[in-house]
């Protein structure tokens, strides 16, 4: 399957191609064979097999000099179709695929953040801003959902930290709590209706100081090379890779530095299945569903929950005095 | 009508109801079966198991509304299309999304509520199919319309099923157990006396 390329970085760093950024280059060389859907299902190909990976027309403009990050899965990337055609975002509605359509439109610029709670000095920041200041990284993080699906995105963002640092939260932050825009006539599923989401809007979600500050934290603010489609987050969203994948939110506007810990969406809804941790835990089921194993995108059989989606050696430490079965 | 002229529209009927399976292959040879092809057949197969589920239910009712007799000659064929969905949506659970992993298969029905619910409609609905032929019938005699109620229970274990694996958005699953609910209200004698009946309206066909 890999192909030799003859640039020079795989050379000098020994990078795979499936690795490799550059969308046009990796998908032109996944050109799989389609096979017939009841042929290959029951000899039990993969179904990655099958998903010929067309090439999608996107004009979203490109980042350039990304920096290569040492954050990398080192897995087959999840096609750029599949990360943007698959979205839970209940903002633009609750089936999979409404996101992509109903956000098409979804306007994002001018955007701003604004910093407040526990911090020096509360302000407001400017999208552009954000994208001059700091420096951008490819992170090629697992995502699993709590749905027990998961798939490799190959994200574009900064560590959460350096912003944190910025900021100078003052000594009494404990938790960082985040709101994604509130604004019905922009996003159709915060409208209220009879019997709808079930969702108390604006979405919120929370860390603990160590874990926003955990060099594997980021803020993303694209994919696969561009600027963050719509219907992933747009224009700046959390990325908490070893947790589900609903901690990470989407299209912020806030951020405020608490002394306790602040409520976050999923688990105001139903706090018996959504805990403030969720971390990735093969051992602690939903209550209604398993946890230990996931389907990761392309693929036919299921694999095996890790624990923390995989990133335990960089993550565990900060949970050896709590009990997870408790706190999940 | 003659028995040709319904033999042709239970032959349409037929292939009517087999459109969404066929849909389903068609999606999946052409690969357009989305990011979670397996999610994709499992949401499909099971949404038209209540589907049929509806129309069955509600050859009763119709009858009844309209005094259109005929109605009656194709409450089997939307039955036994129920426990064909019903069938295609269990085989994808065991087939395409566990794999025949019999040992998670037990567990996950012994520990998972929304899985033993859909598993014991499975077995209402494969009881139902397999006591449908016109033998059957005769066989039974009174222990038939005992068992064949269980459908009432299988409608309501379906929708269930249906509400416990949703995460938040309940909107759909309570339209089906609103139809549902509908359509066991019509069935109460009490109601039946107080509702209009149509029948004036339609050239009457004999069954």
């Amino acid at each position: 399957m890999l192909i030799k390329r003859s640039s020079d970085i795989e050379q000098l760093s020994g990078i795979r191609p499936s690795e490799i950024t550059n969308k046009e280059i990796y998908q032109s060389r996944r050109r799989f064979l389609r096979g017939g859907t009841a042929l290959a299902l029951g000899s039990g190909l993969g179904i990655s097999s099958m998903l010929a990976t067309q090439k999608v027309s996107h004009a979203a403009s490109k980042f350039s000099n990304l920096i290569k990050s040492p954050f990398n899965a080192g897995e087959t990337l999840t096609p750029y179709k599949d990360v943007t055609s698959y979205n839970n975002y209940y903002e633009f509605g609750t089936s999979k695929s409404s996101p992509a359509v109903m956000a098409k439109n979804f306007k994002t610029k001018p955007w701003t953040i604004t910093v407040r709670g526990e911090v020096e000095k509360p302000l407001t920041l400017g999208m552009e801003d954000i994208l001059k200041h700091y420096p951008m990284e490819e992170r090629i993080y697992r995502l699993r959902c709590v749905e027990a699906w998961s798939m490799v995105v190959p994200w574009v963002g900064f560590p959460l930290a350096s912003l944190i640092k910025d900021m100078k939260p003052t000594s009494k932050a404990k938790y960082i709590s985040f709101r994604t825009l509130y604004d019905p006539k922009r996003m159709a599923g915060q409208k209220p209706a009879l019997f709808g989401s079930g969702l108390d809007w604006p979405y919120r979600e929370g860390l603990r100081m160590d874990e926003a500050m955990n060099p594997l934290t980021i803020l993303a603010v694209g994919l696969y090379g561009e600027i963050m489609p719509n219907q992933n987050g747009a224009p700046i969203r959390l990325i908490v890779p070893w947790k589900y994948g609903f901690k990470s939110i989407k299209s912020i506007v806030s951020i405020e530095f608490t002394e306790n810990r602040p409520n976050t969406t999923w688990a105001m809804l139903a706090p018996k299945e959504y805990g403030f941790y969720a971390n990735v835990n093969p051992d602690v089921d939903h209550p209604r569903w398993s946890q230990s194993r996931e389907r990761r995108l392309g693929e036919f059989r299921k694999r095996k929950t890790l624990l923390f989606n995989g990133y335990a050696e960089q993550v565990a430490g900060m949970y050896k005095d709590l009990d997870m079965k408790k706190f999940f | 009508m003659n028995n040709k002229q319904i033999t042709l529209i239970k032959t349409g009927i037929f292939l009517l109801a087999l459109t969404p399976f066929s849909l389903l292959l068609l999606r999946g040879w052409s690969n357009e079966l989305g990011a979670n092809p397996i999610e994709t057949i499992t949401n499909t197969t099971g949404i038209w198991i209540l589907r049929f589920l509806v129309i069955t239910l509600a050859i009763t009712p119709l009858r009844r509304l309209t005094g259109q007799a005929i109605l009656i000659r194709f409450r089997r064929m939307m039955g036994l299309f129920t426990f064909f969905y019903a069938s295609l949506h269990f085989l994808t659970y065991v087939w395409l999304d566990q794999y025949f992993d019999w040992p998670f298969i037990v567990e996950d029905i012994a520990e998972h509520p929304y899985i033993i619910v859909g598993f014991t409609t499975f077995l209402i609905l494969l009881s139902l199919a397999v006591t449908s032929p016109r033998f059957m019938i005769r066989k039974m005699g009174k222990n038939w319309k005992n068992l064949h109620r269980l459908v009432y229970l299988a409608a309501f274990l379906g929708t269930t099923h249906f509400i416990w694996q949703v995460k938040s958005d309940i909107r759909e699953p309570l339209l089906y157990f609103a139809l549902f609910s509908v359509l066991m209200l019509l069935r109460i004698p009490a109601i039946q006396r107080k509702t209009p009946q149509f029948t004036g309206w339609f050239r009457s066909v004999k069954a």
